[in-house]
């Protein structure tokens, strides 16, 4: 259980920017204590402070995990935000799509949204911007980044992609064990 | 359609309107009337008191018929005396008189007197006997008394009685039993009725009883089966009602055994039969049999066949029970509460879509859970910000529950041995929200040697799973002495170490929470009762409503009498997994080392 260096700090907030903004803010400064993020094994983790202190207590080689998952950093260096970080991201999250009953299926499986399954979407979405997928009943599913922007999804063809899948919650089934 | 309104002074008609049509009396289909009983006609009345008069007439005349008989029985002892050749001349006569009443020719008469005359000896009745055949040969038996008595009359020449005897006899034949005796005779015909009825009923009781009796002597027949019998294979129906008898035969054993045999032989084939029909090792049956009254075992065998219904848990972090029903409603699921015990259960009956994995169940609104898995977490009643640890978590169900509880707030130590399972804790954790968890995989004895003072502990040991043989079937084969041993060994060490784990000064808690769900003894309160000699702790009540209590004494084992503060719950009673609580209370942290040695020793 280590800090992150400020490299890899920079490339989650960088990543996590994409989806809730200047919300970043609220995630790291919560009216419940303070929370932090730490690494272990290429694992990002967002705890409270309070739950890593006792978390000290046990030895790390015993640890399999604290608090929330959020992502992994990738052999390339990179930060991939897994799907464990939805509960907290969807809250704060700026652009939103809503998919209709008969897509969420195709969703969760894993499959990129077509403008036929889409249902709302938010207003001035850029393209390339990172989304939280809702079903109509406002239930987070996953995370994707838009294909088309807000204004060329009206024109688009029924077929045609309006956002790329990203992770969805379906994975807590398909890849239990590569999760953590 | 009504009569047009008319405002102006024109003086409106009563009564109904000219195009009303009036409804004709209702009919009723036959036999919903009762039909009142007329009082009798004139005629009807005379007629009656003629048939009154007629039936008096006859009983004079059967008394005067039985004065006749006893005359008669004189007239044969002298005709014994006379002269056969007499008697015979005398019913020639009798019979060409009859012959002739009927109109009909008696070719074998002289046939007969040939007859007569061989046996010279014979005496009346011998005549009479003859003269019935003949008259089978005639086929008219109906005249046949009739006949006798005509020679009677001869004899006694009474004339009258000649010419009404026929008639009179005919009618004796139709009244045979109510004319039986002579306190009918006042009757009328709907008290004899009720007679016959009264005697009819009695007759069938007496057959009913009988049967009954034929049929409970068959029942209880319960012959010990041979050797033989035995070594060969039967059918499973076979063992099946053999099971029962040998219940029966136990359940009253006085009376139904067999003397030569004992009630251990008895047993020991129970025992086996049942270890044949529902597969299970000798071992566990003896154990089983041990723990349940006989026609309680049955019940519990029989429900350990068939699977729990499946229950699932509101993740009250997320979502509302009445929220989440509306929504498995919507897709298809047919549901109810569990009961009224919790708010956040639901009883899944069917359902069209896969339960574990529809796109609630992923976005962590429920998890699936056995029913009895809410129980220990309800007994261990977490509070806000507690420092609460289980020790055996996987697949993590009790914990996400206990977080629920939490509402996110203080810290839950979720332990577990096997690395294996424990991702499943950690992928339940994050599904569900939970983020004030530490998981960890340390082997449960020596958690107390890492990290202490919580304010309570969940011990949810590993048991041999005895309580749910429906879930997992194996465990009625593989399990053994050894293995119990084995478990209970464990279950004692690591409730020790629960107890270390807990901070007796933690102002809301101290409370440790033991749950297994097997039903042996051995591993519930006997491990229990070893942590009361071992640690200043006390059993106090689990806060659950329902559930049997915990035994206080088993076989030879004498456990502490609060142990019948724990709770036992089975799949034949409660219909969910066999399971047992118990809650205990830690009042200091000392260790009784030297006090548990010196017990030791003693043992």
């Amino acid at each position: 259980m280590k800090r992150l260096t400020e490299e890899k700090t920079k490339l989650v907030l960088e990543k996590l920017t994409k989806y809730i903004g200047t919300n970043v803010k609220l995630l790291l400064d919560r009216p419940d204590g303070v929370y932090c993020f730490r690494e272990r094994k290429g694992r990002v983790y967002y705890v409270s402070e309070k739950i890593l202190s006792l978390a000290s207590m046990v030895n790390p080689d015993k640890l399999t995990s604290i608090g929330t998952c959020f992502g992994k950093f990738t052999k390339s260096g990179k930060f991939r935000l897994h799907i464990t970080a939805l509960y907290h991201l969807a809250p704060y999250v700026q652009h939103k799509i809503w998919v209709k009953p008969s897509a969420e299926q195709q969703f969760l499986y894993g499959h990129h949204i077509s403008k036929s399954g889409l249902s709302r979407i938010t207003e001035n979405t850029p393209q390339y911007q990172g989304v939280v997928i809702f079903s109509t009943n406002n239930i987070p599913l996953g995370f994707g980044v838009t294909a088309k922007s807000t204004m060329d999804c009206k024109y688009a063809d029924p077929m045609a992609t309006i956002c790329f899948h990203q992770a969805d919650i379906g994975e807590y089934i398909r890849s239990e064990d590569s999760l953590i | 359609m009504g009569r047009k309104a008319k405002f102006n002074d024109t003086t409106v008609p009563s009564g109904r309107g000219r195009k009303a049509k009036k409804q004709g009396d209702p009919t009723f289909p036959k036999g919903i009337l009762v039909k009142e009983e007329k009082e009798l006609s004139h005629r009807q009345r005379q007629r009656a008191r003629k048939r009154l008069l007629k039936k008096q007439n006859l009983n004079k005349k059967l008394t005067k018929l039985e004065k006749t008989k006893s005359n008669k029985k004189e007239i044969e002892d002298t005709l014994t005396e006379d002269n056969v050749k007499n008697v015979t001349k005398q019913l020639k006569t009798n019979k060409k008189k009859k012959s002739l009443k009927k109109q009909l020719k008696n070719n074998n008469l002289s046939h007969e007197d040939d007859q007569m005359q061989f046996n010279s000896d014979s005496n009346m009745s011998n005549n009479e006997e003859v003269m019935r055949g003949e008259q089978q040969k005639i086929k008219k038996k109906k005249l046949l008394n009739s006949d006798t008595k005509d020679e009677i009359d001869n004899y006694n020449d009474i004339e009258e009685y000649e010419q009404n005897g026929k008639m009179d006899n005919e009618e004796m034949n139709q009244n045979e039993d109510a004319d039986s005796s002579d306190s009918d005779v006042d009757l009328l015909p709907i008290e004899k009725a009720n007679k016959k009825l009264k005697k009819k009923q009695e007759e069938e009781q007496k057959l009913a009883e009988e049967e009954m009796h034929d049929m409970t002597l068959q029942q209880f027949v319960f012959t010990f089966p041979t050797e033989e019998e035995l070594a060969e294979v039967t059918n499973l129906k076979d063992i099946q009602q053999r099971i029962k008898d040998v219940i029966m035969v136990l359940s009253d054993f006085k009376r139904l055994r067999d003397v030569n045999r004992s009630r251990s032989e008895y047993m020991d084939l129970l025992r086996n039969d049942l270890c044949t029909y529902y597969s299970y090792n000798n071992f566990l049956m003896e154990k089983l049999m041990q723990i349940f009254p006989l026609d309680e075992l049955l019940e519990f065998l029989e429900a350990s066949e068939v699977q729990r219904p499946m229950t699932i848990r509101t993740n009250t972090l997320k979502t509302r029970r009445r929220d989440l029903a509306e929504a498995l409603i919507n897709r298809g699921v047919n549901l109810d509460p569990i009961g009224k015990w919790t708010k956040i259960g639901l009883v899944i009956y069917s359902s069209q879509v896969p339960m574990g994995a529809t796109p609630e169940y992923l976005a962590g609104h429920y998890i699936l859970q056995g029913a009895s898995s809410f129980l220990p977490v309800m007994a261990l009643d977490p509070k806000e910000n507690e420092k609460i640890l289980d020790m055996c978590a996987a697949p993590g169900g009790k914990s996400s529950h206990i977080a629920a509880l939490m509402k996110n707030t203080g810290v839950i130590f979720s332990n577990d041995v096997n690395e294996e399972r424990i991702k499943a804790v950690v992928g339940n954790f994050h599904r569900l929200g939970i983020v004030n968890s530490i998981v960890c995989t340390y082997d449960g004895r020596k958690l107390p040697s890492v990290i202490k003072s919580f304010d309570r502990v969940l011990l949810d040991a590993p048991c041999t799973g005895t309580g749910v043989v429906s879930k997992d079937p194996s465990v009625k084969t593989n399990k053994d002495e050894v293995d119990i041993q084995r478990c209970c060994t464990l279950q004692k060490e690591l409730l020790l170490a629960a107890i270390d784990c807990a901070n007796a000064r933690s102002e809301s808690g101290g409370i440790i929470v033991y749950s297994t769900c097997s039903i042996l003894p051995e591993e519930n309160e006997w491990v229990v009762d070893h942590a009361l000699k071992k640690r200043d702790v006390k059993l106090i009540p689990t806060g659950l409503e329902f559930g049997a209590e915990g035994f206080t004494s088993y076989r030879q084992y004498r456990f502490h009498p609060s142990l019948k503060l724990t709770k036992r719950f089975y799949p034949h009673v409660h219909n969910m997994d066999g399971f047992f609580v118990a809650k205990l209370k830690k009042f200091s942290n000392i260790v009784h080392k030297n006090k548990g040695a010196e017990e030791e020793t003693l043992n």
